[in-house]
């Protein structure tokens, strides 16, 4: 068994080291917390499996590598809800409607009464719509805290310390995925500010994500069940800022409030902040160099691209194939 | 070529840098325009940290002047405030001067914009106001200190092209000394061909290319129709006329042969 060290136990630490493990290596995982929690960026995620709606603004390998993910989600934890996702725009902003549709396939537009019929709590709100049958969703905490037991309950090694990729490539095979924190050894990664809030609402029931278009702030819906929602997220380039501002905390929960009046007497739970990693093309990365292996750069595509990141960085390992997202490989 | 307070630029395009899929398409797309400056948004929250540098640093990296602007402030403090942050951040004279007065038509607060210009023009800075057409308000930004004036053609992101080609040839003819430039609204190359046709000599735009199916082709088309337009207005056009005017003559034509 080819022992190897996985550094970083977000979505993409926990994706690699379990397929590394599934594929038959020793596999060490080590985190500076015992756990899955809000130390990561994937905790904060949407958990959106939306390739095709991705496709408006990402580039072709997301859609087609982001195709894998439920499948391998729904294998690895069996909490996939597989219900499709829904665009709409309010009735004045209906040229980002019919641009979302230009840039994007595998939706069919739908008319007002067959949204109300999708989602009778959005009732008969708008009058068009996109659907993507095809697309799905997951609760993305319990996905994570799901995986990274799974991997200790079938013989991965976990260590909770702060470990340092270069000296750990000294031991053996080691795969730096610390997202952003690796951002002092891989200088072209930037930070793209995310802002989400967890709102409590028993009074709307939705069945999946919806997606609301606006010409300045397009913002996404995703219901966790038992009448729980995120509600996210802002893109924010090049700005610092460990909080939330009160501009995006408006746009958030007038977007809520326009999908459905109910969601003004929703609770706002939790408010979420945090920097997603990404490269200039907001494409993730492999890169090797010896005995260390760094993938990162997952940007807003977490749970929907680990899974294909996590079978190319094993690919790389056991059968020396060069992944299609590397860059730079060394000798 | 009109200079923008002494700095004389290769060609009349300004480019934004917001919205685009990702920085590599923003890259490639300044590339294929040849634009000469690269105007950014600045809120007042950057500048406190250095991890929120990256996306300034690529943007540095586009080796363009770069016009940092107050986009999406709504008052004339919050504008001041963020153009002394980007002029830390940029080490740069020039602001593009946005005061919002509007929210759905983000049409600027002309009374706010004199205000403010007045106040960062006395404070050494170089004002970009972007303004509308009217000749009144020109006036005043030209009298508080502002040597360049960007009129809109129609509202931000409405893609609409010039509404009001009247009054823009209005400001054309009564300020002919004072570089104009075309800030928001256009949607197609051929609009921003008629600016330049219209005298105006320089546009800026932002969603028409950043939110274009293929960014950095319709970053081309632009620079391409910029070209054009400057070229025809160089020409010196003809006259319109109610008319035909043949352009081959008929008298003494045969008409039966």
């Amino acid at each position: 068994m080819t022992p190897v060290t996985v550094i970083g136990a977000g979505v993409a630490g926990l994706c690699v080291a379990r397929t590394l493990l599934d594929r038959g290596a020793a596999v060490t995982l080590i985190d500076r917390h015992a756990a899955p929690g809000p130390h990561a960026c994937s905790w904060w995620a949407g958990g959106m499996l939306a390739p095709y709606c991705e496709g408006e603004s990402a580039e072709e390998p997301v859609i087609r590598l982001g195709a894998e993910a439920a499948d391998w989600w729904q294998a690895q934890t069996g909490s996939v809800q597989q219900h499709g996702s829904l665009v709409v725009s309010p009735g004045r902003d209906k040229a980002d409607l019919a641009r979302f549709a230009r840039l994007t396939t595998g939706h069919r537009s739908v008319t007002g009464p067959e949204i109300a019929a999708l989602e009778p709590d959005l009732g008969t709100r708008f009058t068009r719509g996109l659907y993507f049958e095809t697309e799905a969703h997951l609760a993305p905490r319990a996905a994570l805290i799901r995986l990274h037991e799974s991997l200790v309950a079938d013989g991965a090694t976990f260590r909770q310390d702060e470990a340092d990729p270069d000296a750990c490539a000294m031991h053996g095979l080691t795969i730096d995925c610390r997202g952003f924190a690796a951002r002092d050894t891989l200088p072209d990664l930037r930070g793209v500010k995310g802002e989400m809030l967890i709102l409590s609402c028993p009074d709307v029931t939705l069945s999946r994500p919806i997606r609301m278009l606006h010409p300045r702030v397009p913002i996404y819906i995703v219901p966790r069940g038992d009448g729980m929602f995120m509600l996210g997220a802002t893109m924010v380039e090049g700005r610092a800022g460990r909080h939330v501002t009160a501009r995006a905390m408006l746009e958030l929960l007038s977007t809520a409030y326009a999908l459905n009046p109910a969601f003004g007497e929703a609770e706002v739970v939790e408010i979420g902040v945090d920097n997603r990693p990404a490269f200039p093309d907001n494409l993730p990365r492999i890169r090797r160099d010896g005995n260390l292996i760094r993938a990162n750069g997952l940007y807003r595509h977490g749970f929907l691209l680990a899974p294909a990141l996590a079978r190319m960085v094993t690919d790389l390992i056991l059968y020396d194939k060069t992944p299609e997202v590397s860059d730079e490989i060394a000798a | 070529m009109r200079d923008f307070y002494g700095t004389p630029l290769a060609n009349g395009f300004m480019l934004g840098t917001a919205q685009y899929p990702s920085p590599a398409i923003l890259a490639e797309a300044f590339r294929r325009s040849g634009a000469s400056v690269a105007t950014v948004s600045l809120r007042r929250e950057s500048g406190q940290d250095r991890a929120g540098q990256d996306f300034w640093n690529l943007i540095r990296e586009l080796g363009v002047h770069i016009l940092p602007n107050t986009a999406g402030c709504h008052s004339v403090k919050e504008a001041v405030t963020t153009a002394h942050m980007a002029r830390e951040v940029f080490e740069t004279p020039w602001i593009k001067l946005e005061v919002i007065g509007e929210e759905d038509t983000l049409q600027p607060d002309v009374f706010g914009l004199v205000e403010a210009a007045r106040i960062l023009t006395e404070d050494g800075f170089q004002v970009f106001p972007y303004t509308t057409e009217d000749l009144v308000v020109a006036d005043r930004l030209l009298h508080v200190g502002c040597e360049v004036l960007m009129p809109w053609g129609s509202p931000i992101g409405s893609g609409l092209g010039l509404n009001n080609i009247f009054g823009l040839r209005a400001l054309r003819a009564h300020f002919p000394n004072v570089p104009l430039v075309i800030d928001a609204g256009l949607g197609l190359p051929s609009q921003a061909a008629a600016a330049m046709e219209l005298g105006y000599d320089a546009i800026l735009l932002n969603t028409a290319v950043a939110k274009a199916g293929d960014p950095a082709a319709m970053a081309e088309a632009f620079a391409l129709a910029l070209k054009a337009g400057k070229l025809a207005r160089s020409a010196d056009p003809m006259e319109p006329r109610d008319m035909a005017a043949p352009s081959t003559p008929v008298i003494g034509k045969a008409f039966l042969e």
